[in-house]
């Protein structure tokens, strides 16, 4: 028992923790809270309506210069502007041009700075980003949001993607799940009832794609389908399109749909070979002896049988599908992505992390959901390599 | 011998025409499968800067076909780098994981275990995990803890996700293991970690092996993690290849996809070697 | 038998283990002990040009090894870096509206043109650097320009002549390929939905016009391409994926004379910037990262890259230096953005306005693209 340890304890920092990471990031943001801790006590006593009282403006002043000076302003800035867009450019614009004292009050100085610290909207916004605890990047990532008065609503028509998203990537997966079935159980059965020695050859034909590096397989499919390649190419020789006609199989949904069930075939093929190896020929024997058609047997006595491996491979290929970026990423063009890619997107291009953890949060919930039902159905201890 | 002979059905009402469906279509599928892959062997060889087949090639003609692109990436200090990259970082990450998945593998066939079944889930979880959910996390946390963009930093994470693998198939190896064996070297007087050395370690090397070949390829073949976590004096081969597929597809990256070919197919055969050899292991069910 | 001998061999081999993992200890540490500098550059040719014309000899009269990493773009991946504290780039080429919009959240170091070298004929530097090509953090690097480009050999007839071809499905039924940012397309489709090129901005800055521009985008969104790396319009338009497409302007002409291809340029609306070069801040490296960006912004330094691809200097006592290419001996003249008959109908990038609305308008244009 005590051997387990080291490796949880490993698995725990090295793997569960980032996780753990970057969960806490989807509720958690203490930026602005740390950077305009006076300004959001004064705001605390404003009612959200009109406009905050002259310590706001004062308290923001010194505190949005102070951030300047500590080089913070661009991140408290870039979480402000998420509730409210234009304030990334309205703070540092602001920063830059704020006197270091004055004699009026500071509410005109600002205004006259930037009409838009005239408005309610501003200090909503820094309110809101200023709790350190929020369910904001979660109501984001289901195009919720909340409105000044504390109720949720649904973002405006323009800003909602990531359900219509969530959505996509079901159907995409599915569909890839069930091309993966339809194109892998034939052949998992023609390699199941072959003799041994055309069975192992057939299998390499499966194993080698499987072991085939990812991103190999996915230079292979751009090589093949794009507009100049190899595919087009051989259509346009044997005369069945015009050169003009050449087919756009690439950078758009077909070519993930296409290049991902090739990466994910090998998951279905391999768990429905092992347990159809284990049916013994004679119950389809039996079958036909007793009077059944090849189909009647193929329905009432080969298929339930063959059902445990059905399960097993589209809820692996599935579960694998919904997690996928770097196909994609790479030959699925603008209508091609799928929710990881917007994941990405967040994390490495807007920088919105919170955002990115709450549909990393909501991705990984489903993909539990699965497992444990892939425990349940399968047994996580029995996922077939090979 | 193909489905119908084996269902029996064609015994009696032989259907050709069903059947050489049914085979057309195995046959589709396996082209589908290893087509992609064959494609890209010969036009590496291309002697022009593209991704088809020039009339020369299909001529079979001599002039059309050259090295260039391999001696490119010979002569190319940074793929060089990434190839020692990826050799460090897997290999590390290979031992790393072989050893802790191993060990863990060898608590969890204990028949004393407790929650067993929480404890696998957790320690096969980042196989299942989205990768890129994964590596966003690892980003921050190794970032956090002073080892992003270093080769420790990336050994770690190829390590947590080479190691479902290694448990997966040492438990599997583990389970067509009589432990009779252990319980008779323990009453013969040998202690755990020479009952260890001398009785389970020879029975379960193949399954250990080739669950560490898996974590080997699992690191080799790495990219997303790389792309969050490693600088340029990190770059490992598939990073190498995804600027090079995002940004300008030379064919030096099908050069470099054919060596990744050919190396998959060593793989394949040693993994298959070492399942032969342990023929009762219940992974290959 | 055989399974104890193997078991010895297993045995033999943890001491290989333990000088393994030295090995990779070594290597990890291996960035620590030499000098070297992480540049970030836009790849393809024009990372090919900087590689010879500032790293190469950079590393040669200092020794401080030049590590260089390709990016597209964009303040993210700095901001990503000094957001988390893990700095690890030191130098960047930034696009002006970045280096401004950087040096405002504190994302880059002030860098005084003065401490810059005096140009080529001893001008000092701060008066040999164009007026337009300094920031508070940032020192010129070149001027270039986004034009569009065809492959004349796959478009048989007539050939696109203006910016409002570019957008002309109709005479034009193929496919083009723009860059992946809001910035300049937003342009090009006011230019081509016939706004005059001085009030291309002003119309910009109403959400009417806004709405405009991207509606004339729209109507040609379902043939569109989008690219990232600006090394991926040459080989999109010499692969055929497309025919047409936006690109920095050097990176056609390299492919034209260095590849022979039958690239033209369109140089109608096209849109002239310039470019800095600017220091992540926070970077340990910071001394060396001021004598790379000092190095680099020598006249006979830029004169160098402009003589590898066509763009020009920012200071003055550079501008003479740009005689011909390098390689192939071509007069450079006549490929430069800024040459008589190329800028008749440019315009030139108000950078001011993109510092104020580019985060606004990424997240419009992401939304966009995502529908």
């Amino acid at each position: 028992m005590l051997l387990v340890v080291p490796l949880l304890l490993f698995v725990g920092v090295t793997f569960l923790a980032p996780l753990g990471m970057m969960l806490l990031r989807s509720v958690h943001d203490p930026v602005v809270a740390d950077a305009l801790p006076e300004t959001l006590g004064v705001l605390a006593e404003w009612d959200g309506e009109g406009l905050p009282p002259e310590a706001a403006y004062e308290t923001i002043a010194r505190e949005l210069t102070r951030a300047r000076e500590e080089r913070t302003l661009g991140q408290v800035a870039g979480r402000v502007n998420r509730v409210e867009s234009g304030m990334r450019s309205l703070f540092t614009r602001t920063a830059r041009g704020l006197p270091e004292v004055t004699e009026r009050p500071w509410r005109e100085v600002m205004v006259e700075l930037d009409e838009a610290w005239g408005q309610p909207a501003v200090w909503n916004a820094v309110r809101a980003t200023g709790q350190r605890f929020t369910a904001r990047h979660y109501l984001n990532a289901v195009d919720m949001q909340r409105l000044p008065d504390g109720s949720v609503a649904r973002q405006p028509e323009e800003r909602r993607i990531y359900l219509s998203l969530m959505w996509r990537t079901l159907w995409v997966s599915g569909a890839i799940t069930v091309l993966c079935l339809l194109l892998g159980y034939p052949i998992a059965h023609l390699i199941a009832h072959s003799p041994p020695r055309r069975a192992n050859l057939l299998l390499l034909l499966v194993l080698v794609p499987f072991w085939t590096s990812l991103l190999v397989r996915t230079t292979a499919w751009i090589v093949l389908l794009q507009t100049q390649g190899v595919l087009n190419d051989i259509l346009v020789a044997i005369g069945l399109i015009g050169d003009d006609g050449r087919l756009t199989m690439i950078y758009n949904m077909t070519g993930t749909i296409v290049a991902m069930t090739h990466v994910l075939l090998p998951f279905m093929v391999l768990p429905l070979y092992s347990v159809m190896r284990a049916i013994p020929p004679r119950y389809m024997d039996a079958a036909a002896s007793l009077g059944a058609t090849p189909t009647q047997a193929f329905r009432r006595v080969y298929w339930p049988q063959t059902l445990p491996g059905v399960g097993a491979g589209s809820l692996l290929v599935f579960i694998l599908a919904i997690g996928y970026y770097i196909t994609p990423a790479l030959v699925g063009g603008s209508s091609g992505q799928l929710i990881s890619n917007m994941v990405a997107y967040h994390m490495q291009t807007s920088l919105n992390w919170g955002l990115a953890g709450a549909l990393g949060g909501i991705m990984l919930a489903g993909v539990f959901v699965l497992y444990v039902l892939y425990d349940r159905l399968v047994g996580i201890e029995r996922l077939s390599l090979s | 011998m193909s489905i119908l002979n084996s269902t029996g059905g064609t015994r009696q009402v032989p259907v050709p025409v069903g059947r050489y469906a049914y085979l057309t279509f195995c046959a589709l599928v396996f082209l589908f499968l290893v087509a992609p892959i064959l494609v890209i062997v010969p036009l590496s060889f291309n002697a022009e800067p593209y991704f088809t087949f020039t009339e020369g090639m299909l001529r079979f003609d001599a002039e059309a076909y050259s090295l260039r692109w391999y001696r490119e990436i010979v002569e190319n200090e940074e793929w060089r780098r990434s190839l020692v990259n990826s050799l460090t970082i897997g290999i590390s990450a290979t031992v790393l994981a072989t050893v802790l998945g191993t060990l863990a593998a060898l608590g969890l066939a204990n028949a004393h275990m407790p929650a067993r079944r929480l404890v696998t889930g957790l320690l096969i979880s980042p196989m299942v995990t989205p990768v890129i959910i994964a590596a966003a996390g690892m980003f921050f946390f190794y970032s956090s803890i002073g080892l992003g963009q270093t080769h420790l930093g990336l050994i770690l994470a190829h390590t947590a996700l080479g190691i479902p693998f290694v448990v997966i198939t040492v438990t599997a190896t583990l389970a067509g293991f009589d432990n009779n064996l252990t319980r008779a070297a323990a009453s013969l007087g040998a202690g755990p970690v020479r009952t260890f050395r001398k009785v389970q370690l020879p029975l379960i090397a193949p399954g250990v092996l080739s669950g560490g070949l898996f974590a080997f390829a699992t690191s080799f073949d790495e990219v997303v993690v790389v792309l969050f976590m490693a600088g340029v004096e990190q770059r490992t081969i598939p990073r190498q290849m995804w600027a090079g597929i995002r940004e300008q597809i030379s064919p030096a990256i099908l050069a470099v996809a054919t060596f990744l070919i050919g190396f998959a197919v060593l793989l394949l055969f040693a993994v298959e070697w070492l399942r032969r050899r342990n023929g009762s292991a219940p992974s290959r069910r | 038998m055989t399974r104890r001998r193997e078991l010895r061999v297993r045995h033999s081999g943890l001491p290989g283990l333990a000088a393994l993992l030295a090995i990779v200890c070594a290597g990890a540490l291996q960035g620590a002990y030499a000098q070297s500098l992480t540049t970030v550059s836009w790849g393809g040719s024009y990372g090919r040009a900087v590689n010879e014309g500032i790293n190469i000899p950079f590393t040669a009269e200092t020794g401080i090894r030049i590590n260089v990493e390709d990016y597209n773009g964009g303040l993210a991946q700095i901001r990503a870096q000094v957001d988390v504290g893990n700095i690890h780039w030191d130098v960047v080429d930034l696009e002006i509206a970045d280096a401004v919009r950087g040096c405002d959240e504190g994302l880059l170091e002030l860098i005084d043109v003065a401490s810059m070298p005096p140009g080529a004929d001893g001008t000092p530097a701060e008066d040999d650097f164009t007026p337009d090509s300094r920031t508070e953090c940032g020192v010129g690097a070149v001027y270039w320009s986004t034009v569009y480009a065809y492959n004349s050999e796959n478009i048989p007839g007539e050939k696109p002549a203006t910016m409002a071809d570019f957008f002309d499905l109709d005479r034009f039924p193929v496919r083009r390929a723009m860059r992946r940012v809001p910035q300049v397309n937003l342009e090009f489709a006011l230019i081509a939905d016939g706004v005059p090129l001085d009030e291309v901005y002003a119309v910009l800055d109403t959400p009417e016009g806004l709405n405009r521009a991207f509606r004339k985008l729209e109507t040609i969104k379902d043939e569109v391409i989008w690219w990232e790396a600006g090394a991926q319009p040459p080989q999109m338009l010499a692969d055929g994926e497309v025919v047409m497409s936006t690109a920095y302007n050097g990176r056609i002409f390299n492919a034209q004379v260095l590849e022979n291809q039958p690239f033209v340029i369109v140089w109608d609306g096209q849109l002239l910037d310039v470019g800095q070069i600017g220091i992540v801040a926070g970077t340990p490296r910071l001394e060396a990262a001021l004598e790379y960006v000092a190095f680099a912004s020598r006249a006979e330094q830029q004169a160098a890259v402009g003589r590898r691809i066509s763009y020009s200097p920012t200071r003055r006592s550079g501008a003479p230096l740009v005689t011909t290419h390098v390689e192939t001996g071509v007069d450079m003249a006549p490929h430069l953005p800024a040459s008589p008959g190329n800028v008749d109908r440019a315009l030139r990038y108000d950078w001011q306005w993109w510092v104020d609305n580019q985060d606004e308008l990424n997240e419009r244009f992401s939304a966009w693209l995502a529908r």
